[in-house]
């Protein structure tokens, strides 16, 4: 028996939901439908609902329910199949645009018209197609220019805690990424997964008000909306994404927030599906269903546009190596960090340059990228702030007079670069002004403490300042 | 169970136009929950067979048989599949193809080559793509070293053709083949095209070989010759010997993959087989933009000349990640039986870990510790245990030895969870990356504290490199461990309260780490550092060292001492000439005596 090729006729049974499970239903006689295919819900009153299917075992399937299931029961409940995956519009009429969770608009304006539409789960990218990301991303921001540079097609993460302000640092850097001698305008996609109303306000007037709003898509799932839509909303983002980036070669940047609210409805998903739970809960798959969403960022041989993601986590009780951020910094290249310490003292933005880092920071910087000092200066300036923020950690325990001259050099180098390298409140720095802070916080070092940067980089930058340790 | 028998002996290549000859098993997809798909009506499908699932004919692979229930991990993504859809049992397993052409390869975690993923254009892997592993329209010019009438045996040198310009492709007798040669077809000919008859029987140039099988080998060897790796802190202190063993565990941001990637490009092996396992795609892109363009200095050719990438990328599907290892040990393998020293990276092998851990999770197998299952440790023994120095099998005699570096992601960057333990236990090399280095911008991050090598390798060293080498690399350890007391104390107390002899310690250990362990993967000079080099630079930081204390014994103070001008020139030693290294390391040790004395 050949039956290679031909797949059993389609056949519409009696669907009866047997059970209601949280965000679940499953359903008997779901024959002819797919893995992962979409279908819709038919309650008899209120609005057609959709679901996914996640499992099929005979002639059941386990759905999940985009839009809760209140209202589902298990008569009088009809389920439609659709025969195709979840999809997305994509296109430019989309910009301007506030969408749900699931892309539909919420904004009361007419419906968008896309130019195409396209599965949210997207493929994976070939590797060989791939361009390896090397253009230099100004942000206007010193801790991130100078230290942890972003580049087109990177993924950087920014590690917050509840309370610390990542959304407007996201904001920012949406509103002021440039590159350099290029005035292609970049495109923001929001996505935006269980915010408050307040921080959906906030979004809603940063990206939409002003010049911005004719780039901007913003992508809302509130954190009172359904659970399940979390998952399909930085899908949609990126599918709309990576069809602008790949097929209409423009610069996007898309902004995921906050990523700790979609993997606990993935936890949540996965509690209903009653499977194996992994770390605090979590289901063992989150890094491979975290990869499939950070890894749709890069850049395409032969294509001039770049799909940039920032996505912003709050790490639960500060916690590292919680699993979110912890699953998050292994795909991603690098991350941001912001410290509590830094913004209680009101230094803005608040981010900690030392577990900061950009993997790609190397391919975008240099001789005729940036400037040829930047790679050393970088790299000097985090060892002289490792070695303050070390002395001032001593100080602690044997106090300042107990400190030799040389390390109270180091506690006043720490001191002034967080005050003016990294406080460097609303303005926007340009790299060179970047660049120059740097070499005027090194001044007060003798060229001989500074092993970083080259002999020749010294001569050029360094202006040795007799200043002491004292006027700190 | 990690390995089936093969049903039939798999040396056979298949010859143009010949039909397949296994019987097909047909039947239904059953139930579908993501990589894992059952399927009935397989009645004589065996664990480990292959399947084609669907109407795309997805390829998959029995791992489970529950009465008439077929469980199948299905590698390719399986959206859209149905209840009912058919599935074809090929009946054989999976297979590695081996023969000319892998070398410069990028292949997917099932051999497919990407570069035949993507066409016309499409910047996404297509599904059920089915291409050959490997080319069959590339002619290789083959050179015969067998005559009519010569008798042969399994691992016999039949001839060879040149593959790239680093390395001589030699064709052996298959196993299980023994005879007299019949005919000899010189020649260009393709992998599939006969190059020597056997007792009658064409032979070709293509090996199939199941994945999962070691293949066999004459003797297993001791091991007593290092693999250079050009990383100064891995060969003076935890060096890994040739067909050894090796992890490096480090949490995000310690820097595994730069340094497999410098164990890529720098280590004298012949051939490199570098699995991008779950990994970021933008690294391997990195990979391949940078290997071509950088010249292997052995041997003068590109380095993608010696390599075969194999490319996982974390979003691609997570069942082939699995069979990813074993594709590049397979190949691994099969170098080592032309006699080449083989070296294989694993980025990384957590990802493989966590593959088998979903599947596993999702045929709701019993799990053990972290939701691991209980057969992960054999599991990996069956993959480390597969490294080794041997004696070939065959005519004439050789050697070769496959080394495994494996990098693990320990979530949380703890080392206590499964793969890091169970790995440890299977590694002669621990090279511990260390979060607290990384941070001080320390590079490699190899926390000398931590770290190990059990692998006897100072005979060598002392007898290939220097006889001081092994004193040298004693007094380096102990200077490092004396130098990790002290810090303790000063960060309790501050570096006044050591006495001054202490404080000399604390500048050697200072000396050690800063000027000799550490090493920039990013400049040129000081990404690979030959071992000649590093006895040069360790000598001068022991005369350093010397120096020192004798300053300090003449009544100088410890001040002056530490902050004499001259130990900054210790940070320069990196970037010596290498055609000068002798003479900067007999100026360099005078100047530092000098000045020392002149305190």
């Amino acid at each position: 028996m050949t039956t290679t090729g031909a797949r059993v006729p389609f056949t519409v049974g009696h669907r009866t939901v047997t059970r209601v499970a949280g965000p679940l239903i499953i359903v008997d006689g779901m024959d002819g439908v797919g893995y992962g295919e979409l279908v819709e819900i038919e309650t008899g009153d209120g609005p057609v609902r959709e679901g996914q299917v996640l499992e099929l075992d005979r002639s059941l399937a386990v759905v999940q329910v985009f839009g809760g299931t209140a209202g589902i029961g298990r008569r009088e409940t009809s389920v439609l199949t659709r025969g195709r995956a979840a999809r997305t519009g994509v296109g430019t009429d989309y910009f301007g645009r506030v969408l749900d969770g699931a892309g539909r608009p919420r904004d009361n304006g007419p419906q968008p018209v896309p130019d195409d539409y396209r599965h949210v789960n997207g493929l994976p990218l070939n590797p060989i197609t791939r361009a390896h990301p090397d253009q230099f991303i100004e942000t206007g921001v010193s801790a991130i220019d100078g230290l942890t540079t972003l580049v087109r097609g990177q993924k950087l993460p920014i590690f917050s805690g509840a309370g610390l302000p990542a959304n407007s640092l996201a904001a920012r850097i949406a509103a002021q990424a440039r590159v350099p001698g290029d005035d292609g305008e970049v495109v923001v996609i929001f996505a935006a997964m269980g915010v408050t109303r307040r921080e959906a306000e906030f979004f809603r007037t940063e990206f939409l008000t002003g010049g911005a709003a004719a780039r901007s898509v913003l992508l809302l799932n509130l954190a009172d909306d359904p659970t399940i839509e979390r998952l399909l909303t930085p899908r949609v983002a990126l599918t709309m994404a990576e069809y602008l980036a790949f097929e209409q070669h423009r610069h996007v940047l898309v902004v995921m927030t906050d990523m700790t609210a979609y993997c606990e409805a993935l936890r949540e998903i996965s509690a209903a599906r009653e499977e194996m739970p992994g770390r605090r809960g979590y289901p063992g798959y989150m890094y491979t269903d975290l990869a499939s969403l950070y890894e749709r960022a890069g850049r395409v041989r032969g294509g001039a546009g770049s799909l940039t993601q920032l996505m912003i986590l709050t790490m639960p009780d500060d916690d590292i190596t919680h699993p979110i951020p912890d699953l998050t910094g292994y795909i991603t290249e690098g991350q941001i960090v912001l410290s509590r310490e830094l913004d209680r003292q009101g230094i803005q933005p608040p981010i900690d340059v030392l577990p900061s880092l950009s993997r790609l920071m190397n391919a975008g910087i240099g001789v005729g990228k940036t400037r040829d000092d930047h790679r050393g200066l970088a790299d000097q300036l985090y060892a002289c702030y490792a070695r303050g923020r070390e002395v001032r950690r001593l100080m602690s325990i044997v106090g300042e007079s107990g400190l030799p001259t040389e390390d109270r050099c180091y506690l006043a180098f720490a001191a002034a670069f967080e005050r003016t390298y990294l406080g460097q409140g609303p303005a926007r720095r340009t790299l060179t002004e970047t660049l120059d802070v740097g070499w005027q916080l090194l001044a007060p070092f003798p060229a001989a403490e500074l092993k970083r940067v080259s002999a020749e980089q010294l001569a050029h930058y360094h202006h040795e300042a007799s200043v002491t340790a004292t006027d700190a | 169970m990690t390995t089936t028998r093969p049903r039939t002996e798999p040396v056979e290549p298949r010859r143009p136009g010949q039909a397949r000859q296994v019987t097909t098993d047909s039947g239904r997809v059953v139930r579908i929950s993501g990589p894992v798909v059952s399927a009935t009506d397989l009645p004589h499908t065996r664990l480990f067979d292959v399947v084609r699932v669907g109407i795309e004919q997805l390829l998959g692979e029995v791992i489970k048989l529950d009465g008439d229930l077929v469980v199948m991990q299905v590698f390719e993504d399986t959206t859209g599949l149905q209840v009912g859809d058919p599935v074809v049992a090929t009946g054989e397993p999976l297979y590695a193809e081996l023969g000319p052409g892998l070398l410069g390869g990028i292949l997917d975690g099932t051999q497919r080559p990407l570069t035949n993923l993507s066409t016309d254009g499409n910047l996404y892997i297509a599904r059920g793509a089915d291409p050959p592993r490997l080319d069959r329209d590339q002619r290789w010019d083959f050179r015969p070293v067998v005559e009519v009438g010569d008798r042969v045996g399994p691992g016999d040198l039949l001839g060879s053709v040149p593959e790239g310009r680093a390395v001589e492709h030699r064709i052996l007798v298959p196993t299980g083949i023994t005879g007299v040669v019949t005919a000899v077809h010189p020649g260009p000919a393709t992998v599939v095209d006969p190059v020597v008859d056997i007792d009658g029987h064409p032979v070709a140039m293509m090996r199939r070989w199941p994945l999962r099988l070691a293949r066999p080998v004459a003797n297993r060897l001791p091991l007593t010759v290092p693999l250079i790796t050009g990383q100064r802190v891995l060969d003076l202190l935890f060096p890994v010997a040739r067909g050894g063993s090796a992890i490096i565990p480090g949490g995000f941001g310690t820097g595994k993959t730069v340094l497999e990637q410098a164990l890529a490009k720098f280590s004298n092996a012949d051939v490199v087989v570098y699995v991008g396992c779950g990994e970021r795609g933008n690294e391997l892109t990195e990979v391949l933009e940078e290997f071509p363009g950088v010249t292997d200095p052995r041997t003068g050719a590109p380095l993608m000349e010696r390599t075969v990438l194999i490319a996982n990328t974390s979003n691609m599907p997570v069942a082939a990640r699995e069979a990813s290892i074993y594709s590049g040990i397979t190949i691994a393998e099969y170098y080592r039986d032309q006699g080449y020293d083989v070296a294989m990276m694993a980025d990384s092998t957590s990802r493989w870990g966590e593959a088998l851990r979903e599947v596993s999770s999702r045929l709701e197998e019993m799990p053990a510790e972290d939701g691991y299952p209980a057969y992960l440790a054999t599991r990996l023994a069956g993959f480390y245990e597969r490294a080794g120095a041997v004696q070939c099998l065959g005519t004439p005699e050789r050697t070769g030895s496959v080394t495994i570096v494996g990098a693990v992601s320990p979530a949380g960057g703890d080392f206590s969870e499964p793969i890091t333990q169970n790995s440890l236990r299977l590694a002669g090399c621990f090279w511990a990356l260390d979060t607290a280095l990384s941070r001080q911008r320390h590079f490699p991050a190899v926390n000398w504290l931590r770290s190990f090598s059990q692998y006897g390798l100072d005979a060598w060293f002392d007898r290939e490199i220097g006889p001081d080498w092994s004193p040298l690399r004693r007094w380096a350890a102990a200077a490092l461990q004396d130098e990790g007391a002290l810090q303790e104390v000063v960060s309790l107390l501050g570096v006044e309260a050591l006495a001054a002899e202490q404080r000399i310690t604390l500048r050697i250990g200072q000396a050690l780490r800063e000027d000799l362990l550490q090493q920039s993967s990013f400049d040129d000079l000081d990404a690979s550092c030959p071992p000649q080099r590093l006895l040069a630079m360790l000598r001068v930081v022991h005369e350093a060292g010397a120096a020192m204390r004798s300053a300090l014994q003449q009544g100088v103070a410890i001040t002056d001492i530490t902050a004499a001008s001259v130990l900054a020139e210790l940070g320069r030693m990196r970037r010596w000439p290498p055609d000068d290294i002798d003479d900067s390391a007999i100026h360099l040790t005078r100047r530092i005596a000098e000045e020392m004395s002149s305190l």
